[in-house]
């Protein structure tokens, strides 16, 4: 099996039912059911596939492992090259396993233009997967850039109210972002020769260079985290966003940043990120801090998770540029357990959503007396969302805090006060949410989770307290990578302060 | 010059001039109109032609005494602007139908304005550089104005026969001076004589090669010499705008890669600073100006002026990269452009042509097949990958950075950014917004045909991107006879 090309299978399987789903004629109803089938079909199938990745892992190596190159334009050095690491693993399995659950859940949500919807979702699944096995800048950077159209196509077909404003904000926020850095790729190209992703992480650039390129890829990848203070972006692509739409953007879209970071900005440019550490910190925390408090406020179940998805992915940023073992481990984790918490969370609210048709919290209360099955699952992801211990939440949660602690003391402390904040606005949603008194008379007749909903679920859950209980299954892949990529710093950073390799 | 009479290298030209002036002489003598038989004639003879072109190219020749020269790079151009004037030619030919237009000397004209854009290219002198670009000119001042009965074509075709006849004037002048200080108008000759004068030309040199700069700049319609181009865009008929914004834009833009990396070899240092002043100002003006159109010519014409600012990216890195992507760019351009305006000409409402963006308005639901080709070329205008204009794009600012031109490609990326507001708001309009009024269903085989092609390039180009991006090289290599080693 392994001599097969399992990345590229896994990345394009999903546009290959894209075409078949292109393909399918009839009635506007029939060809509804047959799309969602074939796209959860294919969804499925991707996931297989990807299963396949996993067990052909070998966690113990830090290298890139189940490489696949091939000519693609002539005359430069850039190449189709593919290849996953134990960081960039854990993405892929995240990008294939949320993928069915969202098509799932769009019986009911979606009903009109099903066949379109379908073929943008599997497009950006395959856009999605291949960005994070790309080990070609350029190659990264085509699939970085690509989910841009099916993603601005799903909020601004689908979307609610203001869902034209939003998708353009979208759209124009992240790609002038993103044109920085493909000036800073093309810079790097200029220097280094070569597009090659493992090779450049070995390339030590000029330190006055390492700067400004630095900056440009934090353009992009800070708007995609998103980092206070260009995350305005967030709120109104969720809200408007369909449900859909808001658990692939919190669940795999944002961890584009996050992995960005992890890819290129911290080993290709290690003088830049040391320097830069401090400027991070305090976006981080403020992020953490000043959104927990937006959050406080939100009238809207989908804009306060929005604004807890900017806090939480302000842990991601701590932990990364804090730069020791538990940190990025740290990072890693929660980049993975918010994109099953958070993306539960928008299902969450998608299925009172479909119901009752507003996201509005003063229109809901006592929800617990007519459905206890939802408040059960609520209940749950918001205590995964908040970091109960037990659940996914914490250990990343927890493993960052340590790892910033080792680093900077105070910064841990300011990032921890956002764990009681987030204790309040999730606790404090719930409560409206959930408990109270069932007072709005058209709650009453408010039915209880469907099967396919509780479907959707359990996998969720599952992997919740997996993550929570055994976290080793999931970090014991990335040790290597994350070791070599903490080495390779220290190395970078002593070569330039004139420390003697040998000493340390 | 004791060379012997060698027609062998103009032999594409002399085949296409003769059999144009065999069709015209069927068309006046031919009782009933005989638009459509002398257009499918004309694609046919385009097609000989190409294929002649491509039979008699690829080493260096020259003829005339030296005048008119073929090689490598001007074999990929010839083969863009036929395929770019066989494409326009078939797509007008519904249009004419239904706007009751049809007369022979359509065909006729195009055909005319190609060879003129051929001896553009193949120029080795500037005389033969000018009696190329004004058979092209008159031909097309004549296919603005071409809908008689209408006062916005012959108000367009007057505007464009004024101002060209102005840019002509300074292209001519320019060259007067060269010649005045020099003593010749021959590329060749003016190599040898900038090659012993160094890095400090002559400042006649200089004014004139300014002359003829503004005088091309105008013919690719650069900002500040962009003014009449909305207005030709939006006033002359629809197909025939179709054929400004491809055929003679490439053309024209070849001739200044031809005469800037020719006998200006040496003279970059003096060169690049306009080209790079005028491809800002143009990506700026396509950008910020396209943003308030409703018309979706105009739209298109500010969007074309934007384009013409990214390649001269690659002309003011001024290195055989920086020409790969300029020729790269255009071919993709070539296919954006024909299947937009196929779409455009799609849009018929109650049998009339309609050109708001507002009447795209839900297009997407009345006719998703065109919705979704629109979609794709807008995507690959805005630049966008995996689409193919990314790679054009990709392609002028890698050469723009390799040779160091940091700021012009944050600038030019910026822009891109900016126009990329406009082309998404055509997708806004068809996608997102209500159903209007739905088009007439009346495509043409030859319209479906183009949309199909042009998309299916613009879509596969990111998978198979090495055949055309060999044959740029190739081609651009040519110019540049040291960096091929």
């Amino acid at each position: 099996m392994t001599d097969w090309p399992l990345l590229s299978l896994t990345t394009f399987l999903p546009l290959v039912g894209a075409l078949f789903i292109l393909a399918i004629r009839g009635e506007t109803q029939v060809v509804a059911r047959n799309a969602r089938n074939v796209a959860l079909l294919t969804s499925l199938a991707t996931f297989v596939v990807s299963l396949f990745i996993l067990a052909n892992f070998n966690g113990a190596s830090a290298e890139f492992q189940l490489k696949e190159t091939a000519v693609w334009l002539p005359g430069t050095a850039i190449s189709y090259s593919m290849g996953v690491d134990g960081i960039s693993l854990w993405f892929v399995m995240l990008s294939t396993f949320l993928t069915p659950i969202c098509i799932l859940s769009t019986v009911g949500a979606v009903e009109h233009r099903v066949k379109e919807y379908m073929i943008a979702f599997l497009v950006l699944e395959t856009l999605m997967i291949g960005m994070f096995c790309a080990l070609d800048m350029i190659l990264f950077y085509v699939f970085f850039e690509g989910v841009l159209i099916p993603m601005f196509i799903i909020i601004g077909v689908w979307g609610g109210q203001r869902r034209v404003y939003a998708a353009f904000k979208f759209f124009l926020y992240t790609l002038a972002g993103s044109v920085l850095m493909l000036v800073a790729m093309l810079a790097m190209y200029t220097q280094a020769h070569t597009t090659d992703i493992p090779t450049l992480m070995t390339h030590t650039f000029p330190q006055a260079m390492q700067l400004w390129l630095w900056l440009a890829f934090f353009a992009s990848f800070a708007v995609k985290v998103p980092m206070w203070p260009v995350h305005t972006w967030l709120p109104d692509a969720h809200v408007e966003a369909p449900t859909a739409g808001s658990v692939i953007l919190a669940g795999v879209l944002l961890k584009m940043g996050g992995y960005g970071f992890l890819r290129f900005s911290v080993p290709m440019f290690p003088l830049a990120s040391e320097y830069f550490t401090p400027f991070v910190f305090t976006l981080s925390i403020v992020a953490v801090i000043y959104t927990s408090l937006v959050a406080l406020v939100q009238q809207d179940m989908k804009k306060l998770i929005a604004y807890s998805s900017v806090a939480h992915m302000g842990y991601v940023t701590l932990g990364t540029f804090a730069m020791t073992t538990q940190g990025v481990e740290g990072a890693v984790f929660q980049m993975l357990s918010h994109g099953v918490v958070s993306g539960a969370l928008f299902l969450c609210v998608g299925v009172v959503y479909d119901r009752m048709h507003t996201r509005e919290i003063a229109r809901y209360g006592g929800l617990a007396t007519r459905m206890p099955k939802y408040a059960l699952v609520f209940m749950f992801m918001t205590m995964a969302s908040v970091g109960l211990p037990g659940t996914s939440g914490f250990i990343g949660e927890f493993l960052v805090l340590m790892g910033v602690f080792q680093m900077n003391t105070w910064a841990a402390l300011f990032a921890a006060s956002g764990l009681v904040l987030g204790a309040c606005y999730a606790l404090y949603l719930y409560r409206r949410v959930v408990f109270g008194k069932l007072v709005n008379d058209d709650l009453k007749g408010i039915l209880d989770m469907s099967p396919r909903e509780v479907a959707m679920f359990v996998p969720l859950i599952v992997i919740v307290i997996w993550m929570g209980v055994y976290p080793s299954t999931f970090l014991d892949p990335v040790h290597a990578s994350v070791a070599k990529l903490i080495d390779n710093f220290e190395l970078a950073k002593a070569a330039a302060h004139g420390v003697s390799v040998a000493v340390r | 010059m004791t060379e012997t009479l060698d027609l062998f290298p103009v032999l594409p030209e002399i085949f296409a001039v003769v059999a144009t002036v065999a069709l015209l002489m069927l068309g006046v003598f031919k009782k009933e109109d005989a638009t459509r038989g002398i257009s499918g004639l004309a694609i046919a003879v385009m097609a000989v032609t190409a294929l002649l072109v491509v039979a008699t190219g690829g080493e260096r020749h020259t003829a005339f005494g030296g005048m008119f020269m073929i090689d490598g790079f001007g074999v990929f151009a010839k083969v863009l602007i036929l395929a770019a004037s066989a494409l326009t030619a078939a797509m007008s030919l519904q249009y004419l139908d239904k706007e009751k237009l049809g007369r022979f000397e359509y065909p006729v004209l195009i055909l005319f304005a190609t060879i003129g854009m051929m001896m553009m290219v193949s120029a080795n002198d500037f005389m033969a550089l000018y009696l190329g670009l004004e058979l092209q000119s008159l031909s097309l001042y004549v296919l603005a104005a071409y809908h008689r009965d209408s006062a916005r074509a012959t108000e367009a075709g007057l505007k464009y026969f004024v101002l060209g006849s102005m840019a002509s004037g300074l292209l001519l002048y320019g060259t007067s001076l060269v010649y005045g200080f020099s003593g010749t108008t021959s590329f060749d000759s003016l190599v040898k004589i900038f090659g012993e004068q160094g890095a400090h030309p002559h400042l006649g040199f200089i004014a004139g090669l300014v002359f003829i700069m503004a005088g091309l700049c105008f013919k690719i319609s650069a900002v500040p010499f962009h003014m009449w181009t909305p207005d030709v865009y939006e006033g002359a008929p629809t197909p025939v705008t179709s054929f400004f914004a491809v055929a003679p834009k490439i053309a024209a833009l070849i001739l200044l890669v031809r005469v800037l990396t020719g006998p200006f070899a040496d003279l970059i240092d003096q060169w690049r600073q306009v080209i790079i002043a005028v491809s800002v100002l143009s990506m700026f003006v396509g950008a910020f100006a396209a943003i308030v159109q409703t018309n979706i010519k105009r739209l298109m014409a500010y969007s074309s002026i934007g384009h013409v600012g990214f390649i001269l990216v690659g002309l003011a890195a001024g290195t055989a990269e920086g020409i790969q992507g300029v020729l790269v760019y255009l071919a993709l351009y070539l296919f954006m452009n024909v299947g937009t305006f196929a779409v455009i000409l799609c849009m018929r409402s109650k049998g009339r042509l309609v050109e708001g963006i507002g009447d795209l308005a839900g297009l997407s639901k009345t006719n998703p097949a065109m919705a979704a080709v629109m979609a794709v070329l807008m995507f690959s205008m805005a630049g966008i990958p995996p689409m193919a204009g990314f790679w054009g794009k990709f392609y002028v600012f890698m050469a723009a950075i390799n040779a160091g031109l940091y700021t012009i490609a944050i600038i030019g990326l910026l822009t891109s950014v900016v126009s990329a507001f406009y082309y998404i708001r055509i997708i806004k309009v068809m996608y997102f917004d209500e159903a209007g009024e739905a088009f007439d269903r009346a495509g043409s085989t030859a319209l479906s045909m183009v949309m199909a092609v042009s998309t299916l390039v613009v879509l596969v180009f990111t998978f198979i991107p090495a055949p055309l991006i060999n044959s740029a090289k190739a081609a651009a290599l040519v110019l540049f006879p040291a960096a091929a080693g």
